[in-house]
């Protein structure tokens, strides 16, 4: 257990030079600087800015400054947004998103597997059939045309909530309406199809002919075998959700790190970019740390050890 | 079995329906919005959206309009705007200027101060202007030009003087302001109340974060910060200490922050906003004619000193014959541009500087008609004939207008592209490009048209005559006129302002008429809706928002 942690920590830190390397270079291709605009400020001006963010140095030297820099911990500060720094810019913008999000995926795993459940136990009835063309419409429906009929269903239309802002929990909802259509659905299909599958396995036959209460075998055999894939999906989409969708914060005004993100790439603020990538990639490969992690728990017949060698 | 089945549909039900529930069970107020007094905020609250987030709230740094609608509100210069575009005294009570028009004189009012209690005083603005001039303040200020009227400022900033106290502006005492010009400035005035102009408090040396946070930043407007949330909100509060403070009856000012043009226009309907459109945000054009029909009476549209146009490389082929440029901006209808796609109530372009913008006496574009040109398509297949037997094409070469990615540019564009395909026989192909990109590519003329946009900076005709000088920054054209040049530098010198306007009236003919470098197409207007509780509330001449004054009725 402890070696395969500190091989995957060691992957992780291979993995994180590689992808902060990439956006690097990547991003200093992008025609473009950060004081563009419109109206640019005279030559003169604009060299001595270019002087203040190190930006007239060689690509290759201002990558391994940074490089030392954020080693030392020091991510910069933001070269659009005046006196800012990137690591405040991260903290503040991340809560919003990780809140929001964090609610999406319990609202979209407990719905998700109770719907999917459902739909499994009244196997091709009608609650069945409707579940399943609510998925499939959840699945097909855009999140950014599903949040724009919310806001105007339910907010301009019915007046039960503010078209946009972030301030009391009221303004929670229609995010996460929006946010967790397109998981509830996903996740809905896959525990039905995964429970109609344990459902016919031999070993359900055996607990029911045992004469096992339908509590029992529900929660120790058929929930446990059949929620099995969705924790693999969760995982990433734990990652996807909380890391901020720029689509929805837009549209409901949240001041999250995914609009942050967008954000600072039109603006070509390149100390922002680093700084929101790094922080994603880390998310990320946590994500997928952790569920491989949970995986090993829920089922036995995964060995991580064995993994690594294979 | 089937019983517990059941009992597990119904724990289902009951959670989907609680959640429902929930939501219907609170926050009914703001039903029926679009009629009368219902959802009228309840104090003197005024709410607006910013469709971006300010880059920064110090007015030395300052420039974008975002930025600055804040910082008119928590700042004040020397003098302030007056709803008719005159000055009005702000933190001097009168001014002298001399004869030649190169010194000016302040005397500051003694009941100004900041936000902390502080006495706002001549020091502070010294302070703040050097500060700007600093070659070493980081960052530097993109501004820092609009301080180049004053007599040594270019040198200063630039290097060449290493002395501060070489540079135009002392503080003789703590109330009075003397100021040194470079040149006759007649509408030097009218710059303080321009946000580089602004003062600042001396505690924010040494702290570059002071205008992120609303305990260090100290102004001396009508308003203060009070909160800030990152990407999401900014509120203001009635400065106290304001010396005005009568006059000012909004308690509170909260900003949204989104960027999104339905949301923006959906919370106004919802009545979650007072005020929509610009110059902070948007009405999305494709429901303008909705907006028209449903609150057409909350509608405001008022002409703006920013012209849109098209700019021609004049160092690529076909652009660089006069003839074809000429043909190519006769052959365009701009007032079904206008009247069809922009729908605003802009109006089509003929000039360079738009209405708006003072001239001698009245307007500048009622003293100088715009008539350099008209849509005229006989003349424009004429010129381009001419043009091409000048340059020995059988055929036209393919042309490519590039506008950055919005809608409004692409509907125009494609327009564009069809009269001049319908018309003219060209081939022409549109593309549009990422902001940075496009900026990149306009800069570095890698392209044949592109589309532009110039604002007002200031309320003078140079304010759109300069940047077309040779060596301008702003200069997208390549173009290189030794007698633009010698005109600009002349209305530059001269303390005639008769002279003046004159001289910039030869350079803007030079650059439209006889040259075509750019295709003006309109001058540009501000849509914006008002819930018709705001009242005292002003648009002006650039389209900037005075909401200082506005109170809720």
């Amino acid at each position: 257990m402890l070696r395969y942690v500190a091989s995957k920590f060691f992957y992780m830190l291979v993995s994180l030079f590689i992808l902060i390397s990439a956006t690097f270079f990547l991003m200093k291709a992008i025609p473009g600087d950060p004081f563009m605009g419109e109206k640019k400020p005279s030559p003169e001006i604009l060299a001595r800015l270019m002087e203040q963010y190190d930006l007239d140095k060689p690509v290759f030297q201002q990558y391994t400054k940074y490089l030392s820099n954020i080693i030392q911990g020091d991510f910069g500060l933001s070269m659009k947004h005046q006196g800012q720094y990137v690591t405040d810019i991260i903290v503040e913008t991340f809560g919003p998103s990780l809140r929001l999000g964090l609610i999406a995926i319990i609202v979209s795993v407990v719905i998700g597997v109770l719907l999917g459940m459902l739909a499994a136990l009244y196997h091709r009835k009608l609650i069945d059939n409707v579940a399943m063309v609510l998925s499939v419409l959840g699945i097909a429906v855009p999140s950014f045309v599903l949040a724009s009929l919310l806001q105007y269903v339910l907010a301009e239309k019915a007046g039960l909530f503010n078209v946009m802002g972030f301030n009391g929990p009221l303004d929670y909802v229609l995010p996460v309406m929006a946010l967790s259509a397109q998981p509830i659905a996903f996740i809905a299909r896959l525990t039905r199809s995964n429970m109609l599958e344990v459902l016919h396995s031999d070993y359900i036959k055996t607990a029911k002919a045992k004469g096992l209460s339908w509590f029992a075998i529900m929660f120790r055999h058929v929930i446990r075998n059949g929620i099995m894939p969705v924790i693999t999906y969760v995982g990433p989409m734990t990652a996807n959700i909380i890391t901020g969708s720029v689509v929805i914060e837009q549209i409901f005004g949240i001041g999250g790190i995914g609009k942050q993100f967008v954000e600072s790439i039109t603006n070509r603020d390149y100390t922002v970019i680093m700084g929101i990538t790094i922080f994603y990639g880390i998310l990320l490969m946590l994500a997928r740390f952790i569920t491989d992690i949970a995986y090993m728990f829920v089922d036995p017949r995964i060995k991580l050890t064995s993994r690594k060698e294979g | 079995m089937r019983k517990h089945k059941k009992l597990l549909l119904l724990m289902t039900l009951i959670l989907a329906f609680s959640s429902v529930l929930a939501a219907c069970g609170a926050n009914n107020n703001n039903e029926s919005a679009n009629n009368g007094d219902a959802g009228k905020p309840k104090d003197q609250v005024f709410r607006m959206n910013l469709a971006s987030e300010p880059p920064t709230l110090d007015p030395g740094l300052s420039q974008d309009n975002t930025s600055n609608t804040i910082i008119n509100a928590v700042f004040e210069g020397l003098v302030r705007k007056g709803e008719d575009g005159t000055e009005l005294p702000g933190v001097a009570e009168s001014w002298d200027i001399s004869e030649d028009g190169l010194k000016y004189v302040f005397h500051l009012r003694q009941d100004a101060k900041w936000s902390n209690g502080d006495p706002v005083t001549a020091n502070d603005f010294e302070y703040a202007w050097k500060r700007v001039l600093d070659p070493n303040l980081t960052p530097a200020s993109p501004y820092t030009y609009q301080l180049y009227y004053i007599k040594n400022a270019e040198a200063y900033n630039g290097g060449d003087i290493k002395d501060a106290s070489e540079v135009g502006v002392k503080a003789t005492d703590d109330y009075t302001l003397e100021v040194t010009l470079e040149n006759p400035t007649p509408y030097f005035l009218s710059l303080m109340s321009f946000q580089t102009y602004f003062p600042v408090h001396s505690s924010i040396e040494g702290n570059p974060q002071w205008a992120t946070k609303p305990d260090t930043l100290i102004g001396n407007g009508p308003f203060k910060v009070s909160q800030m949330v990152k990407g999401q909100k900014i509120e203001l509060v009635k400065n106290d200490q304001y010396w005005d403070t009568e006059s000012i009856k909004l308690e509170k000012v909260e900003m949204s922050i989104v960027n999104s043009a339905a949301t923006e226009l959906a919370s106004y309907r919802n009545n979650e906003l007072d005020y929509a459109g610009h110059p902070t945000g948007n009405i999305p054009t494709d429901q303008l004619n909705a907006v028209k029909n449903e609150l057409g009476d909350q509608l405001e549209i008022k002409g703006i000193a920013t012209t849109y146009y098209y700019v021609f490389n004049t160092t690529e082929e076909p652009f660089n014959n006069v003839n074809i440029r000429k043909a190519f901006s006769m052959a365009i209808d701009r007032n079904a541009i206008v009247e069809k796609i922009t729908q605003g109530g802009q109006l089509p372009a003929f000039g360079f500087v738009p209405p708006g913008i003072k001239g001698e006496n009245d307007e500048y574009r009622n003293e100088v008609s715009d008539a350099y040109f008209e849509d005229n398509l006989e003349e424009a297949k004429k010129l381009l004939e001419q043009g091409m037997s000048e340059e020995g094409y059988t055929t036209l070469p393919e042309v490519t207008i590039i506008h950055n990615s919005d809608d409004n540019h692409k509907r125009i564009a494609l327009a564009i592209a069809d009269m001049w395909k319908n018309n003219l026989g060209a081939n022409v192909k549109v593309q549009n490009q990422e902001w940075g990109v496009f900026l990149k590519n306009r800069d570095d003329l890698n392209y044949q048209v592109a589309r532009s946009g110039w604002g007002a900076d200031y309320n003078d005709p140079m304010s759109f005559i300069d940047m077309w000088v040779s060596n301008s920054g702003n200069n997208d054209a390549g173009f290189n006129n030794e007698e633009y040049d010698q005109l600009v530098r002349g209305a530059y010198t001269t303390n005639d302002n008769a002279e003046r306007m004159e001289l910039m009236a030869q350079a803007e003919k030079i650059l439209v008429e006889e040259n075509q470098v750019i295709m003006p197409i309109y001058y540009y207007s501000s849509v914006s809706l008002i819930k018709p509780w705001v009242k005292n509330l002003h648009i002006d001449y650039k389209g900037d928002i005075d909401f200082t004054r506005a109170y809720i009725e």
